[in-house]
């Protein structure tokens, strides 16, 4: 069972109701449980909007997209039925918020779903977890079948003449699939492709209907964000960035976990006194802010705040919250290389500069790791990374190159030291080549 | 586009199998779950199992293996009765994910997607599992185990091969 | 839609909004690049290539997914474009083999070109390529998984054109791979589309991988010679021993009324030619009953002797001609003009695969009637009865599949079987396999012929409301039953009709008067008098014997003499060989036939790809046929006849009226050899020269039959120029059809059969056995 862990700096929001029991129905219904679904269902779809767009929710997936507006895109009217789809892909290595989620609060996800449902005018939402994660599908079904047995999914939810159906769905082992219309894709029962856009899955997503999609942690903020208010909830984060977040620390970090943070919270502090620093006293190296897609900060940039547009100007990302913390002892080059392993690995195939650059990186960094690197390596290293970035079909290659970029550009004389021949000065693995 | 006459599959698969075309707008949505509790009975996605799944669906055989040749937790062939997933991505190897795996390598005497000969363990190394907290991390079949050492990767192998493993599909 | 203008490349341009900006830009000749896009098929946007530079837009975006807007501004082929462009190719060739120099596609290959374009020629990596053996996946299918850049193009020709879906993508990432249906080979109809899309070597063809290189033929773009569909057909040619090989059959030139599609048979049936049985002497059967080898000169001399011993003697009566249903239009002009004026006979016939006579007289005087190949692709509606033509008519098929994908045509179907078309059609109606004609009484109104029911009303219905319909039908309709469907069809506000005969020719065949009681243009024989004055003859008056008819004269001991062009109707019809043991029996084809094993004179004919000339598809569009290949030995049928009437003493000025038009040299002026002039014609033909300078010109005979057969003039220039030229049936002189026998023997070809001519051509026969015997399940492709 994964530790849960807190720290006085924390707002619990979120994570409130972790560790309390809540995947019981009954215990969720004490902790305030399905109060926001019937507000919503009360109040009506302008009014969860309105509120919604004054909480300045961003997308928690990591694209940081105002919720509220994302909502409003969809169509009033449409004739083909519409959908609302819940990520719970987490893949992006360094993130697993949405699992605590799953784990600890299913029904928040179960509420959410319906308030977007009830946003946009759609009776039926599907939660897609990744299929590792089938302890928390079970989790998830169960909850879903409670709150059908209960009547708050199906016909005529809580009495209010409104239906509305919950399906879950298992993925089987593909990041690409975090991708919104790649997820949709997966969800229709095909190759985690992602689509041409536009269309927008607003106007035309799922099943050719339109669709809203939200990541699992922006869901399950919905029904507090209701309950709360959408400016009291704004307040508590940075301009532009209501809200708080769950930011995952991991790595070479005294007390990794899970925590709830406002947004805007400084990273240093985040590393260094939430987490309680580098672990055994060791120096930093690096940090990875927000999953691992995201441009590596090195120490003396990481007094930044973290939201989207501090992040952002720090030529970095916040991304899906998961702060990887590197120590001085360890081999960058190693690092960048599992970096690119993991995107190889997962790169769909579909377009050439993912498919075929994530492949010749790999190679290309693998090699140099191992000791077999050439001068002109580096150069090419960020030559084909810098060929991939916004030239590929979907974010994927973005993902790739990015950080590969951020290595070897602030981090180049590490690649130099493994070049020619020479061991890698921390004695790492040779031949690492990922999964 | 229809329910076979006979089945491979056990009678509780087969009625979920039944039910779960159902639950979607188009039938095809259940190909992945489908493909999946299928290899949880079967053990790997053998040519009975596209066989029946693409008759269940109701597309080609070959629709069936483009789909499921893109998902990594599909296989075609056989794994252990107890699969060890050891992740080694960015948390876990800071945390000694391949010292984990290093260590299976050498318990078991398998490699990577290898299996011991008694059929007992299958070792895989996988990208992130949604982990990273609790690093490493690995999971047998689908349930975790986190903030492993050898030490305490041992126990869980040995948990597995004296019966006393969770079994969860 | 609304027109919109737009900038590209400062140049302002003007296109209809939700064009894609691709074509658009194609349209002007500004040439974006791309792999994976191809016109008409789904986009991928997946290569990169057409990346291009959008003004107020953060990345490149692709041009293939575009669709251009007021006041775009774009930039095509900046240094930020090239460069994009370029490292896209170099990745590409990261892991290609640059196997080029044996490379089927060397030469023709857009990685090739786009390489030498943008320039990718430094290699970045040191790691070793990724090698995998070549994979056969069928007959004709060759897979070079290496050489492939997953364009997509062969997945979605097969799945979207084709609607066959046996090709797929599978694992991901490099490891991507197009993967067969059948793990390790293909179930498929074996069209070869996937080869002729196939941007890059990575699908070869089983006739023509290894075996030349594409500079080193002569390619003639000319016509299929196997099914009525007409399709062009671009044959590889080489000089060999023996004169001209064909080494491929293709559609890269995509000029031809089949647009992009080619079937089997247009693409590999052409083997037949290079058959090592060809004959290439003339046999004349000896006293002991043996064939022997003789001189062209020897044998024309024996059979003219004995033709004209016999008209002399007996009568034209006691002659009989059956012509084929694959030669040219002129030589079946020819054929019929030779029999009616040399032979004095209108004792003529071919085998009929459909009653063309009943459908021309249905249609006499109504103008603008009958559907050309081509407008299938685009008719908002059709009503197609009887036939399967996915196995007859592939390129129908085609385009009926493409209408109803790209223009969301409406298909109505009734067959007496389910075939594979339904999948396209909005409405199916399977009826008994005689109730054709009782469902055309239905749809005009008559409710008491079939068991109505709620599906027929709704078939009915809706086909009513359409404003404007294409009617195709089979051969399962003939006679009165046409007539009926023609009525119904013109009671309708906008139809127009479609008869689909089986062959090349077929129905230039029927046009052109290879028949005992109509002329060239159905004129009736009885009519005859305008001919007459051309001819400067006298034409026999009453209908001659047909092809049945004859075989009975034979056995009775009335026919004298049969003279039998490129058609086994032994076999066609099970003829009793004993039946013609005492007829004189001059066969001309390119094998010996169960006809030519029972002739007395067998000449070696030339194939309708050794032949320049016009033929006319089932649609009664009329193209033009260009010589791609020689061969030494054998002659053209139009020389044969020609050659046959001047040594029984015709005046061939009057046979070929050749030598009015502008003259041009064929090589005299140099002393050309034999085969060379004739060449020579063909380059002639191709620069819009027509030679008139032997009887043995066809054009001279296209002259002719220009002058006497109104539904035929159509514009020659076009006609050289390459272009289809629809026949015109409002000016068929024909009021009511001669009543007659129902002769119609359909030939119920699939895709890999074709006539007798099918069972020459080792390709079709190694596919078909393939087809018959399932290869056994092995292990995945990768």
């Amino acid at each position: 069972m994964p530790r849960l862990v807190s720290h006085p700096d924390e707002v619990k929001i979120i994570s409130r109701r972790f560790g309390q029991g809540a995947e019981n129905l009954d215990k969720y219904l004490e902790l305030d449980g399905y109060k926001a679904t019937q507000l919503a269902l009360e109040k009506g779809a302008d009014w969860i909007i309105a509120e919604m767009k004054a909480s300045g929710l961003r997308g928690r997936g990591g694209a940081g997209f105002p919720t509220g507006m994302k909502w409003s895109f969809v169509p009033k009217q449409s004739d083909r039925p519409k959908y609302v789809l819940v990520n719970g892909d987490e893949s992006e290595p360094g993130t697993c918020k949405d699992h605590l989620i799953f784990l600890h609060d299913p029904h928040a996800v179960i509420e959410g779903t319906i308030i977007a449902g009830l946003a946009i005018g759609a009776k039926m939402g599907f939660i897609y977890l990744r299929g590792e994660y089938r302890y928390l599908l079970k989790i998830m079904e169960k909850a879903v079948a409670d709150a059908y047995a209960r009547g708050f999914l199906g016909k005529n939810i809580f009495g209010s003449g409104v239906d509305f159906d919950v399906v879950t769905q298992t993925g089987a082992g593909a990041y690409e699939v975090g991708e919104e219309s790649a997820l949709m894709e997966s969800l229709e029962g095909k190759r985690g492709v992602p689509r041409i856009k536009p269309p927008f899955p607003a106007v035309v997503g799922l099943y050719g209907g339109p669709t809203v999609i939200n990541n699992a942690e922006t869901i399950a903020t919905v029904p507090h964000i209701l309950l709360m208010g959408g400016e009291p909830y704004a307040k508590i984060g940075s301009e532009r960035n209501g809200g708080t977040r769950l930011f995952g620390i991991s790595g070479h970090v005294e007390r990794p976990g899970v925590y709830e943070l406002p947004m805007g919270y400084n990273l240093k502090k985040a590393i260094y006194e939430v987490a309680g620093g580098v672990r055994g006293g060791r120096g930093l190296k690096a940090v990875v802010p927000g999953g691992s897609s995201t441009p590596v900060l090195r120490p003396e940039e990481i007094d930044v705040g973290l939201d989207f547009d501090q992040m952002g100007k720090a030529g970095t990302m916040l991304g899906s919250g998961g702060i990887v913390v590197i120590d001085d002892q360890t081999c960058i080059v190693e690092f960048a290389l599992r970096t690119i392993a993991f995107y190889q690995h997962e790169s769909c195939g579909w377009c050439i500069p993912c498919r075929e650059g994530t492949d010749w990186l790999k190679k290309t960094i693998g090699r140099v790791h191992a000791g077999g690197g050439v001068d002109k390596d580096l150069d090419n290293i960020r030559y084909l990374a810098e060929n991939m970035m916004g030239r590929t079909f979907c974010p994927l290659g973005d993902a790739a190159a990015m950080p590969t970029l951020g290595f070897i550009k602030k981090f180049r004389s590490e690649f130099e030291d493994h070049l020619n021949g020479k061991p890698c000065p921390y004695a790492r693995h040779e031949e690492l080549v990922g999964a | 586009m229809s329910t076979p006459a006979t089945t491979i599959f056990s009678p509780e698969t087969a009625a979920r199998f039944d039910r779960l075309v159902t639950l979607y707008p188009v039938r095809r949505s259940a190909l992945i779950p489908m493909l999946l509790y299928a290899q949880d009975e079967v053990g790997y996605i053998s040519d009975e199992v596209v066989k029946e799944v693409a008759q269940r669906i109701g597309i080609t055989e070959l629709d069936v293996r483009n789909v499921l040749s893109y998902y990594s937790m599909l296989r075609t062939k056989p794994a252990g009765k107890y699969n060890i997933q050891v992740c080694t991505n960015i948390s876990c190897m800071l945390r000694g994910g391949y010292e984990i795996l290093e260590h299976c390598k050498q318990r078991l005497g398998i490699g990577h997607k290898e299996v011991t000969p008694d059929g007992q363990f299958s070792l895989e190394e996988v990208e992130c599992i949604g982990a990273c907290c609790w690093a490493p991390a690995i999971q047998v079949n689908y349930d975790f185990y986190d903030e492993l050492t050898p030490e305490k990767m041992d126990a869980v192998l040995e948990e597995y091969k004296t019966g006393r493993g969770k079994e969860t599909r | 839609m609304a027109d919109v203008t737009f900038t590209v490349d400062g140049k302002k341009l003007t296109a209809p909004a939700g064009t894609l900006l691709i074509d658009a830009c194609k349209a002007v000749g500004i040439e974006i690049p791309a792999f994976c896009y191809y016109p008409g098929l789904s986009l991928q946007a997946a290569c990169r290539m057409c990346v291009v530079r959008i003004e107020k837009m953060p990345k490149l975006q692709t041009a293939c997914t575009t669709t251009v807007a007021e006041g775009m501004v774009v930039q095509t082929e900046t240094d930020e474009i090239k460069q994009a462009r370029k490292a896209t190719i170099e990745l590409l060739l990261g892991n290609h083999p640059l196997d080029c120099p044996v490379c089927d596609a060397g030469g023709e290959c857009e990685l090739q070109d786009m390489t030498f374009k943008y320039g990718a020629a430094e290699s970045k990596y040191v790691e070793i390529k990724q090698h995998r053996e070549e994979q056969q996946w069928s007959p004709v299918v060759f897979f070079d998984r290496p050489r492939c850049i997953l364009c997509y193009r062969c997945v979605r020709v097969c799945g979207e054109g084709m609607d066959v879906w046996a090709l797929g993508i599978q694992n991901r990432g490099v490891s991507a791979v197009i993967a067969p249906n059948g793990q390790d080979h293909l179930e498929c109809e074996e069209c070869g589309m996937c080869i002729d899309i196939c941007p890059v070597g990575a699908l070869t063809s089983g006739t023509y991988r290894y075996k030349t290189r594409p500079w080193e033929m002569t390619h003639v773009a000319t016509i299929c010679t196997h099914c009525g569909d007409g399709c062009k057909t671009t044959l590889g040619t080489r000089r060999s021993n023996d004169g001209m090989e064909i080494v491929r059959g293709d559609n890269r030139d995509k000029s031809g009324i089949n647009g992009d599609f080619l079937c089997i048979k247009g693409r590999y049936a052409f083997d037949f030619a290079n058959r090592t049985e060809r004959l290439t002497k003339p046999l004349v059967r000896q006293a002991d009953g043996q064939f022997k080898e003789a001189s062209w000169s020897e044998a024309i001399d024996f059979a003219a002797k004995r033709l004209r011993e016999i008209r002399e003697s007996k009568g034209g009566q006691a002659i009989g001609v059956i012509g084929s249903n694959r030669t040219t239009n002129e030589e079946n002009y020819l054929l019929q003009k030779f029999a009616r004026t040399v032979l004095g006979t209108n004792n003529i016939d071919h085998h009929r695969t459909v009653d063309y006579v009943s459908f021309a007289a249905a249609l006499a005087g109504k103008s603008e009637r009958t559907a050309s190949l081509r407008d299938t692709a685009n008719a908002p509606a059709i009503l197609l009865l009887g036939n399967d033509p996915t196995e007859q008519h592939p390129a129908l098929a085609w385009n009926l599949r493409s209408n109803v994908r790209l223009n969301r045509a409406r298909i109505y179907i009734a067959n007496h079987a389910e075939i594979k078309l339904r999948r396209q059609a909005k409405q199916f109606l399977e009826i008994p396999k005689d109730g054709y004609a009782s469902l055309v009484q239905y749809l005009a109104g008559n409710d008491s012929v079939v068991a109505a029911n709620e599906q027929t009303a709704a078939f009915r219905d809706a086909i009513r409301k359409e404003e404007s319909l294409l009617i195709i039908f089979g051969s399962e309709f003939r006679g009165r039953d046409i007539q009926a469907l023609v009525e119904f069809g013109l009671s309708l506000p906008n139809t127009k009709f479609v008869l689909l005969g089986d062959y090349a020719n077929s129905r230039g065949a029927a046009d052109m008067g290879l028949l005992p009681d109509t002329l060239p243009g159905y004129v009736p024989v009885a009519s005859a008098a305008h001919f007459a004055d051309e001819y400067g003859a006298v034409l026999p008056q009453n209908a001659g014997l047909d092809l049945l008819q004859m075989f009975d004269a034979a056995q009775s001991g009335n026919l004298a003499a049969l003279y039998v062009v490129g058609s086994n109707p032994v076999t066609r019809y099970g003829v009793d060989p004993a039946v013609l043991k005492n007829t004189f029996v001059i066969v001309q084809d390119m094998f010996l036939t169960e006809t030519a094993q029972l002739a007395d004179v067998v000449f070696p004919a030339a194939n309708l790809y050794e032949k320049a000339g016009t033929v006319t598809n089932t649609y009664g569009d009329i193209q033009l046929v260009k010589k791609a290949a020689d061969k030494a030995g054998v002659r053209s049928d139009f020389e044969l006849i020609v050659r046959l009437a001047d040594r029984m003493g015709a005046d061939l000025k009057k046979l070929v009226p050749f030598g009015r038009g502008v003259r041009a040299d064929m090589g005299q002026t140099r002393g050309a050899q034999s085969g060379e002039a004739d060449r020579h014609s063909v380059w002639l033909a191709a620069h819009g020269l027509e030679p008139k300078l032997s009887p043995f010109d066809p054009f001279a005979t296209l002259d002719e039959i220009q002058r006497l057969v109104p539904s035929y003039s159509f514009s020659r220039l076009e006609l050289l120029a390459g272009s289809d030229q629809h026949a015109k049936s409002e000016l068929v002189q024909i009021s009511a059809a001669p009543a007659r026998r129902d002769l119609v023997l359909p030939s119920q070809d699939t895709l890999f059969t074709s006539g007798t001519l099918g069972r020459y051509s080792d390709k079709l026969k190694e596919v078909l056995d393939s087809h018959t015997t399932p290869k056994p399940v092995e292990a995945a492709a990768d």
